[in-house]
């Protein structure tokens, strides 16, 4: 009996886990990209150890400074790419393939009842499919990439229940911003969040991704929405291996939140991700930059939902579409919805992580404003003096049409 | 293990992007991360080996960057203690040596004060008055005390 947290660690680590112990789980799948990957290998070799513990189990996807943008970038990839052939693993999504966190979803890693561990914060988006999933360190995945295990003190967990339904022009990504506000930014430390209701059930796996993916932002460890149909239907023939789905089994949760879906679509203000106000109160804030994609919406349910708000019309900023994968960029060329976002003045880039954190493809000037579909808003992340308000696809490409943050009601 | 040094005070959700901005993770040479730390918050910050950083709740938050404790320790930074931590900053700094104390000096602290950490008793010693803190489980003392998960695992061949 227990959380669905305490139930995986419990199975992963061969003992009871209850709420505040330490266990040591076995890991069943581990990610790391481009970015933490470089610390990784290096601690890795000073580790002293010849070979990595499962080439199989460990995902690789290049994502977040693609294309290289520099010399040294395109070494250090250069140099990642020689040591996982030299260690075997031929899970490696180079330049292009798509967001390590989409990538792991679409190639069926992310399953039921599995551990995964991911060297990047976001890592929590597997709790979607009911995985613990959980971001990591460079060194502890290195202890990874070496053992296939790692230490951890079993989570405490929150229990969050959406009911109602989302009315139009509200989305999983609003439903989101909503509960951040309510819990606060380090509401959720150390601790797991569960996610039931209503509103959760009605969501999409690509809203479910999005829901779980900003866990980190309340400083969760993982969030998880339990298994059900729709996960099954997703995973049908994609699934990399065997799984079995874990439910909470009389279980006791530390703290119980409760939210309606009835809302307006949200919007977070600089420069707290908690900072979050109902889009009537900031209709008009001036932008210069539209960003719709990332790990949080980059789904080819967004941007379908953006070419909703754009087709036939004209953008009146800069409006950059960059997409969650290559297959999510497939599905909008063969269904006219990058045709429409193009025609409507948008600008398409290739998959990967873009400028979410600054890193390059649209960083912005000092003074200027973005209204993202990104998960942070943090001081300077975007470009240093910049502003980042950050709300759903449809809030994004309305503000689009305007030049300033629009309520996206008005379009649909 | 005992630490004293002059106290640099920042507050609450002091987050990865302005301990490290994006700009510079790309590459792995600490020193480089050292140079720019706190660089997105406080371009005045200029440690001195052993400083100390006083800070409130939430420290660390955001990504999962590892270069955020490693700039701070290159930058000379003995020791971090704040009201809480953000979870995977908590880790890493375990990881890279980078000694933290989760209590709350912070009311009793002002910038440029001297700060003592005593690390096996969990106590600090601020403004005249001593703190308790909850004592890292030995096997993480342990990691810290090699400094770091790297030298740990060593030492344990």
């Amino acid at each position: 009996m227990g959380t669905i947290t305490e139930e995986i660690l419990g199975r992963a680590s061969g003992k009871k886990a209850c709420a505040g112990e330490f266990v040591i789980a076995r890991v069943d799948y581990a990610m790391s990209h481009d970015g933490t990957s470089v610390l990784a290998v290096k601690a890795f070799k000073d580790m002293q150890v010849d070979k990595v513990w499962d080439p199989g189990r460990i995902i690789i996807p290049f994502d977040h400074l693609v294309p290289a943008n520099n010399e040294t970038t395109a070494l250090l990839q250069k140099e990642l790419r020689e040591w996982a052939s030299s260690q075997k693993i031929s899970h490696l999504y180079d330049v292009g393939e798509g967001i390590c966190h989409q990538v792991m979803a679409e190639n069926g890693f992310a399953l039921p009842g599995k551990v995964l561990v991911g060297a990047d914060s976001h890592s929590c988006t597997y709790g979607a499919f009911g995985a613990f999933g959980t971001g990591v360190g460079a060194t502890d995945m290195a202890e990874v990439y070496a053992s296939g295990k790692l230490w951890f003190k079993v989570p405490e967990t929150i229990k969050v229940t959406v009911g109602g339904r989302t009315s139009k022009g509200v989305t999983p990504k609003d439903v989101a911003l909503r509960i951040i506000k309510g819990i606060k930014t380090d509401g959720a430390a150390y601790k797991a969040l569960e996610f039931y209701g209503p509103a959760i059930e009605e969501m999409s796996m690509a809203g479910r991704m999005t829901l779980c993916n900003m866990a980190i932002e309340m400083g969760a460890k993982a969030g998880i929405v339990p298994p059900d149909a729709k996960t099954e239907t997703y995973l049908k023939g994609i699934a990399a291996e065997p799984y079995e789905p874990v439910h909470a089994n009389d279980a006791h949760y530390c703290d119980e939140y409760h939210f309606d879906s009835g809302m307006s679509p949200q919007v977070a203000c600089p420069i707290d991700v908690d900072n979050v106000h109902d889009v009537e109160e900031v209709e008009g804030t001036h932008v210069d930059q539209v960003l719709i994609g990332s790990c949080t919406n980059g789904r080819y349910e967004d941007l379908e939902a953006a070419a909703r708000v754009l087709k036939g019309k004209k953008v009146k900023c800069r409006t950059l579409i960059i997409p969650a994968s290559r297959r999510v960029m497939l599905e909008a060329v063969n269904s006219g919805v990058a045709a429409a976002l193009l025609s409507a003045g948008a600008t398409l880039c290739n998959a990967g992580c873009g400028p979410c954190l600054g890193g390059h493809m649209g960083v912005l000037a000092q003074g200027e404003a973005c209204m993202s579909t990104t998960n942070r808003n943090f001081k300077g992340r975007m470009g240093k003096g910049a502003d980042v308000y950050l709300g759903s696809p449809l809030t994004a490409a309305a503000t689009a049409l305007e030049g300033k943050i629009a309520d996206p009601r008005r379009y649909l | 293990m005992r630490l004293k040094g002059k106290a640099w005070k920042y507050g609450d959700n002091v987050d990865t992007d302005v301990i490290i901005p994006g700009k510079y993770l790309r590459t792995s040479d600490f020193k480089t991360f050292g140079e720019h730390a706190m660089e997105g918050l406080d371009p005045s910050f200029k440690p001195a080996a052993g400083d100390i950083i006083v800070a409130g709740k939430n420290f660390g938050c955001g990504s999962s960057r590892e270069q955020a404790p490693l700039a701070l320790k290159y930058a000379g930074i003995s020791c971090v203690v704040a009201r809480s931590f953000a979870r995977i900053f908590f880790r890493n700094a375990i990881n890279v040596g980078l000694p933290i104390v989760e209590t709350d000096v912070y009311d009793a602290v002002q910038k440029g004060d001297v700060v003592e950490v005593d690390l096996d008793e969990g106590k600090v010693i601020a403004g005249g008055r001593e703190f308790g803190s909850t004592r890292l489980p030995g096997f993480l003392q342990d990691i810290l005390s090699a400094g770091g998960l790297v030298a740990y695992r060593r030492s344990k061949r």
